[in-house]
């Protein structure tokens, strides 16, 4: 079986200018992850891993070098384009979960195929069908602040996988949550990859980095080190 | 752009943030409400004044006779002005374009009677065109024909109040009784209704103007001649007023320019004044209410703008799921229209609600009634009322466009 390539960076930069100060946070990092890659990036804070892990996410965009997501270069895209982009490929677990309040555990996980244009109807059918993976059904129709943290993230997970995504970018996903919680939850990315899909972790737990197949620690904006798990 | 799932969101967007909503939409509700009731009032103050004109034709020109104020071909000022049937002929054959025309005497109050009910009416000789030019209803009977003139009939028309006041129980049917006027019996042949407000226009008797100078004056005098311009503009009806007084001029010899000779009252000038001066009041009130609802919208904006600070984070969120600017600025435009026009909508309803009830519970005045706001008004407002949603929601809108996803998502 042929081996896919996911993702390509070549030296990519990234600078933030604030007035006077230009800070140069990514210094020419080069990085390929295979399809069905599950890879941990560490790092201390400031060092780069997380304006990496916006690159990764068409959030943010690179002064230079390239960067190819699924045979495609992402350069300059229209805003729209990226929005389309980040719909069809990406799905983000974010630490602090980022769903909707005011939207139960149903609608914040359909809300990606609200943006596919499909109608609610299904929308929700195939929202409940994610749910009842992660174990949520009943609480479908319950608002995040009625959930615990680790079902919060569920839904959180439940919400990126629905687009079927080819990459899930995680920011620090068990970053708020307990040991036990953080397990489980680990187990449920793993179950992901297991899927076939990409599954980047941005951690700065050794235990959670353990549970991927590679780790890649950044220092300073630069990869210093990449080690199988 | 309005499909039926962005409805259901912006719903349950309302839905979930139901006092933030209420005070968004207040002062849009308070902006129309407002509106309509200055537009009702302003149409209420205009059907007041409208009442004023009414019993008359609005095209109507009076002409009465009166005396010389200028020195004229060596003749002193102070002539009385006396027309005569000439001058009425005269009048009649040379000026173009009126519709109807008629002479009148002008006789005061009489005593009148029948049996042993008496009144003092205005007695009022006329031409059979009289009845068009003061828009007489007949109630009964007909009014005065060209018959009654030639053949000096003494016959005459009364006016309700007259009717009432003469002929009461077993005599309550006036037509064919015989009424007696300064001594002089004259046959009822119709009954009229006058819609002017003024109650004596109710309580005249008009009769042949021919049989008037017979009977009453001995000699062949008018003292008024008055005639409709029909659908003379105002140039064409000022151009025969401009005949007559030539007319009139020549025949008794006096300035063409001497207004206190002869006395013009071109009832049509006056509607029009008033026409100008209800257009003015009406634009006054457009503006008032414009700048009511523009306080309204700024307010929704306002609103909007921290409502869009609020929701950065959800904005964030739906960025990284795939939301396009587009749908974002569609999102919050939509979101502010929704709510304006359903605010103002209310505010619609209950300010010509509150008309309504004005116009039904309180008694018109002379200047005042019938306060209503017409459909093109609602319709104009509701124009309105998408638009100040639109640019009340546009700011805000491009500010959600613009929100960066990697800022708006940071964790604290």
């Amino acid at each position: 079986m042929k081996i896919l390539e996911m993702i390509r960076i070549n030296q990519i930069h990234k600078s933030y200018i604030t007035g006077q100060n230009s800070l140069h946070v990514l210094k020419g990092i080069d990085l390929q992850i295979n399809a069905g890659e599950m890879i941990s990036i560490m790092g201390a804070s400031g060092s780069g891993k997380s304006t990496l892990l916006n690159i990764l996410g068409i959030l943010d965009t690179y002064d230079s070098g390239e960067y190819i997501l699924d045979g495609l270069l992402i350069n300059k895209l229209s805003e729209r384009k990226a929005a389309q982009l980040r719909n069809r490929m990406l799905g983000f677990v974010f630490q602090s979960f980022n769903l909707v309040s005011f939207k139960n555990a149903m609608e914040n996980v359909a809300l990606p195929l609200y943006y596919q244009n499909i109608p609610r109807k299904k929308r929700n059918i195939v929202a409940m069908e994610y749910l009842d993976r992660m174990g949520l059904k009943d609480w479908a129709h319950h608002l995040p602040n009625e959930l615990s943290g680790g079902q919060k993230q569920r839904v959180a997970i439940a919400r990126a996988l629905i687009g079927k995504p080819k990459v899930i970018l995680a920011d620090e996903p068990t970053g708020a949550l307990d040991s036990t919680t953080s397990m489980e939850v680990m187990d449920i990315l793993q179950e992901v990859n297991a899927s076939g899909i990409t599954v980047i972790i941005v951690t700065h737990e050794h235990d959670i980095a353990l549970r991927t197949k590679k780790t890649i620690r950044i220092t300073d904006g630069n990869i210093t080190e990449v080690v199988e798990n | 752009m309005f499909e039926l799932d962005k409805w259901q969101e912006i719903y349950s967007t309302v839905r979930k943030n139901k006092l933030r909503t209420f005070l968004t939409g207040f002062s849009v509700a308070w902006g129309i409400f407002m509106l309509i009731l200055l537009l009702g009032s302003g149409s209420g103050l205009e059907n007041g004044v409208k009442e004023q004109f009414k019993g008359g034709a609005t095209n109507g020109v009076w002409i009465s006779s009166g005396q010389t104020s200028i020195k004229y071909k060596g003749l002193k000022t102070g002539r009385e002005i006396r027309f005569t049937n000439e001058d009425f002929k005269s009048v009649k054959t040379s000026v173009d374009g009126y519709d109807r025309i008629s002479a009148r005497l002008f006789l005061g109050n009489r005593l009148i009677s029948f049996k042993k009910e008496y009144g003092s009416f205005f007695l009022s000789p006329c031409h059979p065109d009289y009845g068009f030019i003061k828009e007489l209803e007949m109630t009964r009977g007909r009014f005065i024909n060209n018959i009654d003139i030639s053949e000096f009939r003494k016959v005459a028309v009364i006016g309700e109040k007259v009717k009432s006041t003469l002929f009461k129980g077993a005599d309550s049917v006036p037509m064919g009784k015989y009424i007696n006027i300064s001594g002089v019996l004259f046959k009822v042949v119709g009954v009229f209704r006058d819609f002017s407000r003024n109650d004596d226009e109710q309580k005249r008797v008009y009769i042949p103007i021919s049989t008037a100078q017979r009977v009453f004056k001995g000699e062949n005098v008018i003292n008024q001649i008055s005639f409709t311009t029909g659908q003379a503009s105002a140039e064409e009806a000022d151009l025969m007023i401009r005949k007559s007084k030539s007319v009139l001029a020549k025949m008794h010899t006096f300035d063409i320019d001497d207004n206190r000779a002869i006395n013009v009252w071109n009832k049509n000038e006056e509607v029009r004044k008033f026409r100008a001066l209800f257009a003015g009041i009406r634009l006054f009130i457009w503006i008032i209410g414009l700048g009511t609802i523009i306080a309204g919208v700024v307010g929704v904006s306002n609103i909007m703008m921290i409502v869009v600070k609020e929701r950065t984070k959800e904005i964030g969120i739906r960025k990284s799921l795939g939301a396009t600017p587009w749908s974002i600025v569609a999102l919050i435009m939509q979101e502010a229209i929704v709510i304006t026009s359903f605010a103002g909508y209310i505010g619609l309803v209950l300010g010509v609600g509150l008309l309504e009830l004005i116009s039904k519970k309180m008694p018109p005045t002379e200047f005042f009634r019938n306060p209503e706001a017409d459909f093109s008004v609602a319709v104009a407002a509701t124009v309105l009322l998408i638009l100040a949603g639109a640019v009340a929601g546009l700011f805000p809108a491009i500010k959600a466009a613009r929100v960066n996803p990697v800022v708006a998502l940071r964790d604290e």
